[in-house]
């Protein structure tokens, strides 16, 4: 086995320190003299046409520097897809959900910002809106955007091989329809941003964002400015899930409103305005029917499936096509159909959520692969090794395995949960359940058309030879990025983590698309262990012109050069490196020559060492439409067990434990991956017993706060089991690939097959309230009987 | 309206004046610069804004600055000093209970105050004490195993209060 010194270990986070003391700072932690503060006014109103809008009175307010509305902002249109760019800043002629934004103030103080608000008086003839997919898609519905009729945002259709003959083979065919609820990302920092430009026309937009090259883009479209004048940072982030993985109006208000005014402007979202803004999961329809023969083998799928959009597109045409994508694994599935169609209606926009896409189509194909199982009295683990594909496999979409860890997820959850005692033999109320997931290891290409690199990494060793330093544009939000490429460029080079520094998230320091699409580990770290590799190839080959050894004899290891045979007299590099460090503390006194003097005899020979990293994939996936999303370098895969106890009385449900196992490559950080698994299982958890974005008739959100939306909190967080499973990842740095997103795929299916087991009855609506249970149970009373 | 308040935070004295309306939340943050406290919903819900208000755990975006006119108060920035970080903060570090950090102040800060009060939790208890500390990132299992290694249990038998 390949023998690494840093990664595949247990390394505490380099941000940790300053994270645990309060140090770490976020973006409303900054602030500058003679700072202003933004505020926005948005409709109270899901559908109705602006008549007049009148500022006067705000302008009129002592402290207040600018109100601004579409006239200031102008009516460029921008999105996330090019392809359906479909927001303006502000509202022009209509706005089209309770909070659409119509106007800001910039004023001395946020309380002053917030009154002029109030003052902006804007006349609104109220339409009819529509609230609901199905609403939205009647004959004769309000329309929301001129463009799109019938309210259709998108649609997609595909076929991969012949689903109608695949039919005809099989022995079992299974169709289920299944709901879920529209979602909210619910991280605890909400969106804030702070923009100051400077004497020479800079723009710096210091924002919490996922994608500070994806923002910096869209406010230099917005704008109208070039690409090089603004600069994006983002400063450490408290979670974003894919919600911050855009730029938000927010943002580009708070540009005009410094641009305009020649101050740094600072804006936050509050809490309701994070629920206003919204972009977190979709609510999805699923009806999915699976066809199989008698021995078990899938098939063919058909699929459609139904995405309540909101008022704009946002990801939303990236979230319809993973949705119908991503089924093509983790089984050998040669026939699969897929129509997918996401409506617009006059609620806040849904977006790009962790396990974009396809959370809610692997809950209803999971509890399929157990109604399979359960139809032909096959183990449901029997079932899915007997399915599943092998590394090398395509899918029928030409989706290709690379590595593929998958049975030995299935083996260890199996072991790890002693599932071949519990399974079948517990008491009523008492149920385990399993499920797999699959998810990309970055999207394949970037969200607008380009031969771009995906990211961008510079190392450079410090002149006294002492640290390397990295300079990255990727973006830690929270998982642990900044540390993973750390240990990934000491690997590289050969030196202790301690002597790597590292800064990120700044558009100054190159291209990196961000944090999202489960990207960077393998991406970024690509990128990283080049600019690695490159400065250690320059140390070795001044050393080896120096010492007068070919250059394939030396190596670094542990901060120390190694020589392959014999040891070459290095009294002389040891005499001058001391020389040079008069005075200095730091004198090399071990038996080897250390990297330290290396670095700085390089660096007296050849001035600087910089190396530079950078990292594309290579061209993937199909020709046909619709082919680049779902493609990726590799594909993360994970099995899960959950155990509950589901109260027949009450429909309550307990989540007594859950087995995780999850294929991540070559795992760099230990701590990080366990992280996410863990954190993944709790978001997951949250999802199919209680989150639910709730809406009045009128389209206002009624739970917009973190009382009344739940997440998971310590009392309901079971004990899980997160096992490793590490695969090699040809096409990943060190053999790695995701875990971010991917590890949320087989939660909610294998608590819905768990609830199943205890209770006989399937739930096809999401999520699992007490009230939606003891409904479901019964409904299955009430039809035994009759 | 300013009103002058005095109050003790992380043993230094502090004498100010502060609007009446300001919440202790943004006193510390925007007035003192202790933007160590964080704030992730102003409502009371997440507990980002957690600091042990004479002795007790306060969601401080609840409490009027005026209202700890007088009190002690430690805050995130009080814990470490010179000579390092509090063994609880290692322990965050080291079991990698930390990811964003932005619910880890108030976190830390929980758990502080549920350590002075009992130095040896049980695992309920432990969760209990931080029911009021939300955290989308976790998944809370790193943040019961560093606040359980701080357990006297678990110290290797020392029963000194951390
Ligand atoms: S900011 Fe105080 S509880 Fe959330
Ligand atoms: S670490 Fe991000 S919210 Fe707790």
């Amino acid at each position: 086995m390949e023998k690494f010194d840093v990664i595949r270990s247990y390394a505490p986070r380099l941000d940790a320190p300053d994270k645990a003391t309060g140090k770490a700072i976020f973006t409303d932690d900054i602030s500058r003299p003679g700072m202003l503060y933004g505020a926005m006014l948005q409709s109270p109103h899901a559908h109705a046409k602006i008549i007049s809008i009148d500022t006067s009175k705000a302008e009129r307010l002592e402290g207040v520097k600018a109100v601004i509305t579409s006239k200031e902002a102008g009516t460029i249109k921008y999105g996330v897809s090019p392809a359906r760019y479909d927001e303006t800043v502000f509202a022009t002629d209509k706005v089209r959900y309770v909070g659409d934004e119509i106007a800001a103030v910039a004023a001395t103080t946020l309380e002053i910002a917030l009154k002029a608000v109030d003052l902006i008086q804007v006349e609104y003839k109220v339409l009819p809106a529509v609230l609901t997919i199905e609403d939205a898609m009647k004959e004769g519905a309000p329309q929301l955007h001129e463009e799109f009729a019938g309210n259709l945002c998108a649609e997609v259709h595909q076929e991969f091989g012949n689903v109608e003959e695949g039919f005809k083979k099989c022995d079992i065919i299974k169709t289920t329809t299944m709901k879920s609820k529209r979602q909210d990302a619910a991280f605890i920092e909400m969106q804030a941003c702070l923009a100051e430009i400077d004497r020479r026309g800079t723009l710096t937009l210091t924002t919490s964002s996922q994608v500070p090259h994806y923002v910096q883009r869209t406010v230099a479209m917005v704008l109208g400015m070039d690409v090089g004048k603004i600069r994006v940072m983002k400063p450490y982030v408290g979670g974003g899930f894919g919600i911050k993985a855009a730029a938000n109006h927010q943002e580009l208000v708070c540009c005009i409103l410094a641009r305009m005014l020649n101050k740094p402007v600072k804006m936050n979202f509050t809490r309701e305005q994070v629920f206003k803004y919204a972009r977190a999961r979709h609510q999805f329809t699923h009806v999915i029917t699976t066809g199989a023969k008698k021995d078990g083998t899938l098939v063919a799928l058909k699929h459609e499936c139904y995405l309540d959009g909101g008022a704009y597109t946002s990801f939303g045409i990236a979230t319809v096509y993973y949705s119908g994508a991503l089924l093509s694994g983790p089984y050998k599935l040669p026939n699969m159909s897929y129509d997918g169609y996401r409506v617009y209606n006059n609620k806040p926009a849904c977006g790009a959520q962790r396990g974009h896409g396809a959370v809610i189509a692997r809950a209803a194909f999971e509890q399929q692969m157990d109604m399979i199982a359960e139809e032909i009295g096959m183990d449901p683990m029997e079932l899915r090794i007997k399915n599943m594909m092998n590394a090398g496999d395509t899918t029928c979409n030409d989706l290709n395995m690379s590595s593929f860890g998958m049975s030995e997820c299935i083996e260890a959850v199996r072991e790890g949960s002693d599932w071949d005692k519990k399974k079948g033999t517990l008491p009523k109320g008492k149920g385990i359940g399993m499920a797999c997931g699959f998810f990309v290891s970055g999207a394949g290409f970037p969200i607008y058309r380009s031969d771009t690199f995906h990211c961008t990494v510079i190392c450079k060793l410090t002149e006294d030879g002492g640290a390397a330093l990295v300079y990255t544009a990727s973006a830690e939000i929270g998982q642990g990025s900044d540390t993973a490429f750390a240990m990934i460029v000491a690997e590289a080079i050969g030196i202790p983590l301690e002597n790597v520094r590292l800064a990120s998230g700044d558009t100054d320091m190159g291209v990196d698309l961000g944090a999202y699409s489960s990207r960077q580990t393998l991406m970024t770290g690509h990128a990283a262990k080049e600019a690695g590799e490159h400065v250690r190839q320059q140390v070795l080959e001044v050393l080896a012109t120096q010492l007068n050894t070919p250059v394939e004899e030396l190596d670094i290891k542990k901060g120390f050069i190694e020589f392959k045979n014999k040891t070459p007299d290095f009294s002389a590099l040891r005499t001058r490196y001391i020389k040079e460090h008069r005075g200095w503390t730091d004198n090399p006194d071990s038996e080897k020559l250390t990297f330290k003097e290396a670095s700085r005899i390089a660096f007296l020979e050849k001035g600087s060492i910089v190396g530079t990293g950078k990292y594309r994939p290579h061209w993937l996936g199909g020709k046909f439409k619709g082919a680049a999303v779902g493609t990726s370098p590799a594909y993360g895969c994970s099995a899960q067990v959950a155990e509950v106890t589901v109260d027949i009385e009450t429909g309550q449900i307990t989540i007594d434990n859950i087995t995780d196992a999850h294929d991540c490559g070559k795992a760099i950080n230990m701590n990080s991956v366990e992280g996410q698994m863990q954190g993944s299982i709790s978001m997951g958890i949250g999802e199919a017993l209680h989150e639910e974005v709730i809406f009045n008739d009128k389209g206002e959100v009624l739970n917009n706060d973190l009382a009344e939306y739940k997440i998971v909190t310590s009392m309901d967080m079971p004990p899980v089991k997160a096992i490793v499973i590490e695969s090699d990842e040809p096409n990943g740095p060190f053999g790695a690939k995701e875990v971010g997103e991917g590890a949320i795929m087989p939660t909610i299916p294998a608590i819905l097959n768990a609830v199943y087991d205890a209770i006989g009855v399937r739930i096809s609506e999401l999520p699992l309230t007490p009230e939606r249970v003891y409904n479901a149970i019964q409904a299955y009373k009430e039809k035994k009987s009759a | 309206m300013k009103r002058i308040i005095n109050l003790t935070i992380n043993k230094i004295i502090y004498e100010h004046a502060v609007e009446v309306n300001t919440t202790l939340a943004d006193f510390l943050r925007y007035e003192l610069g202790l933007t160590g406290t964080k704030k992730g919903c102003d409502t009371g819900d997440c507990g980002a804004c957690t600091v042990i208000l004479d002795g007790d755990t306060v969601n401080s975006c609840l409490v009027l600055a005026v209202q700890a006119d007088g009190a002690v108060i430690e805050t995130i920035e009080g814990l470490s000093n010179e000579d390092g970080l509090h063994p609880l903060q290692q322990a965050f570090v080291e079991k990698g209970a930390i990811q964003c950090g932005f619910c880890s102040p108030g976190v830390i800060m929980s758990s502080k105050n549920l350590l002075d009060k009992n130095d040896n939790p049980s695992n309920q208890e432990i969760r209990e004490g931080l029911s009021g500390n939300l955290c989308r990132c976790t998944g809370y299992t790193k943040i019961f195993e560093a606040v359980s290694s701080q357990c006297s249990d678990n110290k290797g038998g020392s029963h000194g209060k951390i």
